[in-house]
């Protein structure tokens, strides 16, 4: 096991999680301020991409793809919202389950319906296309790079937006006190399908960016979506900071699980049982994670409603 | 949507026609429509009506439905088929998991089988069943043939990459079988995995020469794309699942220069692919896949053994099965003793084609007349 791979790892493992973190961060706001379960989360990752491809295709630029497909998802919450999510708020979170679940469905067949199951094109644009030295002669992927930056950059203007804005400032009130902020005068309607609009904004985000690297297609955005929900249960519901940590931790834990777990399990086993044991630990890995966490901080690392 | 429609509208016109009749013959068929992988279903109906329309006959009903991928609602239309529309012939499942859920019951209850795609190895040994008919491959052909192919072009120490699930560490058996060798090392990924680089990383790591692998339908055009950005120099082998026509144009360029074997090309240089072709991209406005080839050819094999029988007598048509009296668009073709394929397996490299898109060239033969090995485990 060289320091290169380790190396390498470690980027991989940031990269995952500046992802999950553009995913997680939509769904924990969503679910902080108004209390609402929204399982069709990764449908917005799913417009983001698909939105992306045909646009970067029918246009030749990724930018503009990227600005539609994140524009696309954003209006795509802000209608859903508008039109079913807004009757969901004072219900139990078994319906909300229910009707997000049937989102789900109607995006996907949707999708199926206008662009026919298989898979779209989307690449990065060229000029990302490479890969660079790292330190110790290995070589690594541009564009994953830049992913990497594009998180930093939306975490660091989530956070100025949620410290030092106005809007901020509502959310927070939001999370602690909905009744409150309402009799305050403040149009709890807007905020709601604001909030939303840019939940779905940063999935559409996530779906844009990753389905470069990836295959656009149905269904794209459930497996994220599951990771989702993990990061945000071990980060503590509601709470931005939380998400930002536990993506980098199930991206941490899931990347090196995968590489290092068959690689353990080589020492003392043949290779091809080494290969299916270690990997089928490592598909449990972060789901131990959680459960180790919620067994010493049952609300999560940071929970908004301490 | 359309062609659904047209589907069943032509469903609906073939019903009325054939009630008249009542030795004509009804071919039920259950393929995957909808849901993940259902490009792999379309195309084996549109190949196999393809057939049946070129055939133009009125004594023959064909009925599709869709099983979503389900092994438990393939099962349930299957006793559909049986019990309320009576067919003398069910065909179409794609996944080897859905076939061994409803092939063991049909063919033992007297209907006959034919398989255009799924091959696991249970049904081409031990459970093996005179009304069982594999027209495209035991699953295990296109990977060895694939290890034969790397032996004999002087690779010695490949790399090898599949999901964890039954067909992924098939595959890895069936390429490990005809390569003979030691192999680097063996990775699983998780089933529908979208994210490679760690895997990537690992293969950059390793001393491996060259790699193959088995990621059929999106996970391929993933891991594809993100072979091409972390700018690892490996030659890239696999089987045809991973390089359809579908998948190779959703990857772009990224797919160049890898190299996959298949049973069938679409320049294959023989009478009946050129009609296919040719018919295919006229019906439906896009280049055939090997699915839709396989469709094609099940229900010409069909159509050939009803020339000689109607399949109410049972062992005259299996015999007219059996002789598989049709040209196949693969050129040769017969069954083993297993009523599986003996067939030469193919080589493609994706090139670049006319009009700048990725296509499948033709290169030559990876295995001539590969049969599977566990056509001796099959006692009928």
């Amino acid at each position: 096991m060289s320091v290169t791979l380790l190396i390498e790892q470690l980027i991989n493992g940031l990269q995952l999680g500046t992802m999950l973190f553009l995913m997680a961060s939509g769904l924990t706001l969503v679910f902080g301020v108004m209390g609402l379960i929204n399982l069709a989360h990764g449908s917005f990752y799913m417009v983001g991409a698909y939105v992306t491809a045909l646009t970067s295709v029918s246009t030749g630029s990724f930018p503009l793809g990227l600005a539609a497909g994140v524009l696309a998802a954003a209006a795509a919450g802000a209608i859903v919202e508008l039109l079913v999510i807004r009757r969901l708020y004072g219900r139990s979170h078994l319906d909300q389950v229910l009707a997000t679940f049937a989102l789900i469905l109607i995006f996907s067949e949707g999708t199926r319906w206008l662009f026919g199951s298989s898979p779209l094109w989307l690449s990065p644009p060229e000029a990302l296309s490479g890969s660079v030295a790292l330190p110790g002669g290995s070589r690594y992927p541009v564009y994953r790079l830049v992913i990497i930056a594009v998180g930093v950059v939306v975490a660091a203007g989530l956070y100025l937006l949620i410290a030092h804005t106005r809007l901020g400032m509502r959310i927070r009130a939001g999370e602690s006190d909905r009744e409150i902020i309402g009799a305050l005068g403040v149009n709890i309607r807007r905020l709601y399908t604001l909030v939303f609009a840019l939940g779905a904004a940063l999935a559409g985000l996530a779906g844009s960016l990753v389905g470069a690297l990836q295959s656009v297609q149905v269904g794209m955005g459930e497996p994220v979506l599951i990771l989702a929900f993990v990061v945000i249960v071990i980060g503590g519901i509601g709470s931005i900071k939380g998400a930002l940590l536990g993506a980098l931790l199930v991206g941490m834990v899931d990347t090196l699980g995968r590489v290092f777990l068959p690689a353990l399990f080589g020492q003392f086993m043949s290779p091809s049982d080494a290969a299916g044991a270690g990997t089928a630990l490592a598909a449990m890995l972060i789901y131990i994670l959680m459960a180790v966490i919620l067994a010493f901080k049952p609300k999560g690392l940071f929970a908004a409603h301490d | 949507m359309n062609t659904l429609t047209r589907a069943g509208l032509g469903l609906l016109m073939t019903t009325a026609v054939a009630t008249a009749q009542a030795d004509d013959v009804k071919i039920g068929m259950i393929t995957t429509l909808s849901g993940g992988g259902s490009h792999l279903g379309v195309d084996v109906r549109d190949g196999f009506m393809l057939a049946m329309n070129q055939a133009d006959r009125d004594d023959l009903e064909v009925l599709i439905q869709d099983d979503a991928r389900r092994p438990d609602l393939a099962k349930s239309l299957s006793n559909e088929f049986m019990q309320r529309d009576q067919v003398d012939i069910l065909t179409g499942i794609i996944w080897s998991n859905l076939a061994m859920a409803v092939v063991p019951s049909v063919v033992r209850q007297g209907t006959f089988y034919l398989s255009p795609n799924a091959g696991p190895s249970d049904l081409a040994g031990r459970m093996c069943h005179e009304n069982y008919f594999n027209v495209a491959y035991q699953n295990d052909n296109l990977h060895g043939a694939m290890g034969a192919y790397m032996r004999g072009q002087g690779f010695e120490n490949p790399l090898l990459m599949a999901p964890n699930y039954p067909a992924g560490t098939d595959a890895l058996a069936g390429f490990k079988h005809l390569f003979e060798g030691e192999v680097a090392d063996e990775i699983y990924t998780q089933l529908g995995q979208t994210d490679y680089a760690a895997e990537i990383a690992r293969i950059r790591a390793s001393d491996a020469d060259s790699l193959f692998f088995f990621l059929p339908g999106g996970m391929g055009i993933s891991f594809m794309k993100q072979w091409e950005s972390s700018g690892v120099e490996m030659p890239v082998f696999g089987a045809a699942f991973s390089f359809d026509e579908t998948i190779i144009k959703a990857v772009g360029s990224a797919a160049i220069g890898a190299m996959n074997t298949s049973q069938w090309a679409y320049d294959l240089d023989n009478a009946a692919n050129q009609a296919f072709v040719e018919g295919f991209q006229e019906a439906y406005e896009r280049m055939p896949t090997l699915y839709a080839a396989q469709g094609y050819d099940t229900a010409r094999l069909i159509l050939s053994a009803l020339d000689k029988a109607h399949p109410s007598d049972k062992d005259a048509f299996r015999d007219a099965l059996r002789d598989a009296d049709f040209d196949s668009v693969r050129g040769e073709f017969r069954f083993g003793s297993n009523h599986h394929p003996i067939q030469d397996i193919h080589v493609r490299e994706v090139v670049e084609g006319e009009d700048g898109e990725p296509t499948n060239r033709l290169v030559g033969i990876a295995v001539k007349d590969i049969q599977d090995v566990y056509a001796e485990q099959c006692r009928m």
